[in-house]
């Protein structure tokens, strides 16, 4: 099992990519999964005429879950998101090719003794950015460390 | 004074809403204990393998028992499509289609958002929600027409007041450019 340690990450940072081809399923399994009802994405008519966009597209729930298990498909399981801030520049569609980047633009830890991964992190639709989301995430700090048992004020996203 | 005619046509923010900012509104249950089922429908819905979420032994160790991915936090409380005796569909961030309505904006996207993540999520808890306006903007023309932008903030708490997350929604209200301009 994965299990990165915060020692073994630095500034500048490069993860590996993850490509996705996305389909009018992905679009549609990822609206219903987060319980998003709304008819923009899954209701191709709905999403031309009213909204006037080019089809159904992601919702941002869904993308939030893509974006987590990209980055714990890294970290492994001992991995715990704090922060994730989302800026959704262009839909994605189906038929689009979607490829996940990130980029590690901090390291610390904090005076409760969290070390913290500061992460630049974006969803690449045609070498555009379709959504950027900075992303600030846990790690442990050696192999007895668990982020996942920090509570109260020894937890501070 | 702004000089652009169409901006010109967005009436002011009424009194009334400006009122809500800062305000809890909507404090609300989840309608149904979170549940492993809709966990394993998010996984598989993007491919995450995550042992957390499909191995109990791992659970057990890491977490103390089975956790929702933190991003599945406003699941918990998105309302059912449709349930016995409701007239009118249900809405999550009801707040937001309050403010299409006010101010007279039939589209709207959610521009930016940021999660907060606190106590994690288990199996079985019952997870409330609160809405709380922050801030509304003046008109503003995108690609997309002319608006305005807000923001809302989402809290949500478990059956013990404990403090899961917070979800910070930025939108933009807008008007499709040719569409009627006169607010009604």
């Amino acid at each position: 099992m994965t299990r990165l340690i915060h020692g073994d990450v630095a500034v500048g940072d490069i993860l590996p990519e993850l490509g996705i081809e996305v389909t009018a399923t992905t679009v549609v399994l990822g609206a219903l999964a987060s319980r998003d009802w709304r008819p923009m994405h899954h209701d191709r008519d709905f999403a031309i005429n009213r909204n006037g966009t080019q089809d159904i597209f992601l919702n941002t729930p869904n993308q939030a879950a893509w974006f987590e298990r990209y980055l714990t498909d890294w970290t492994g399981a001992t991995g715990r998101l704090g922060r994730m801030a989302f800026r959704m520049n262009t839909p994605v569609f189906p038929g689009d090719h979607m490829v996940f980047t990130a980029t590690v633009t901090g390291t610390g830890v904090d005076d409760a003794g969290c070390g913290w991964i500061d992460l630049d992190v974006a969803l690449m639709v045609s070498d555009v950015a379709a959504t950027t989301c900075a992303t600030r995430l846990a790690l442990p700090l050696d192999d007895d460390d668990n982020p996942w048992a920090r509570r109260g004020d020894a937890w501070r996203p | 004074m702004s000089t652009d005619p169409v901006v010109e046509m967005l009436s002011p923010v009424p009194e009334a809403v400006t009122d809500r900012i800062g305000l809890v509104q909507y404090e609300e249950e989840g309608g149904f204990p979170v549940e492993h089922g809709y966990i394993w429908t998010t996984c598989a819905a993007v491919e995450n393998g995550n042992p957390l979420f499909w191995d109990d032994d791992v659970a057990a160790e890491l977490t103390d028992g089975p956790i929702a991915p933190p991003t599945m936090l406003s699941v918990w409380f998105r309302p059912h499509h449709w349930s016995p005796g409701r007239t009118e569909p249900a809405v999550p961030l009801q707040a937001h289609f309050d403010l299409k309505d006010d101010l007279d904006l039939p589209e709207a996207i959610i521009s930016s958002n940021t999660n907060t993540f606190h106590d994690p999520v288990r199996i079985g808890d019952r997870v409330r929600s609160r809405q709380i306006l922050r801030s509304i903007s003046e008109p503003k023309t995108t690609r997309l027409g002319q608006g305005r932008f807000w923001t809302i903030d989402v809290e949500y708490l478990n059956q013990n007041d404990a403090l899961l997350g917070v979800e910070s929604y930025t939108a933009f209200g807008y008007r499709r450019p040719g569409s009627d301009g006169v607010n009604r």
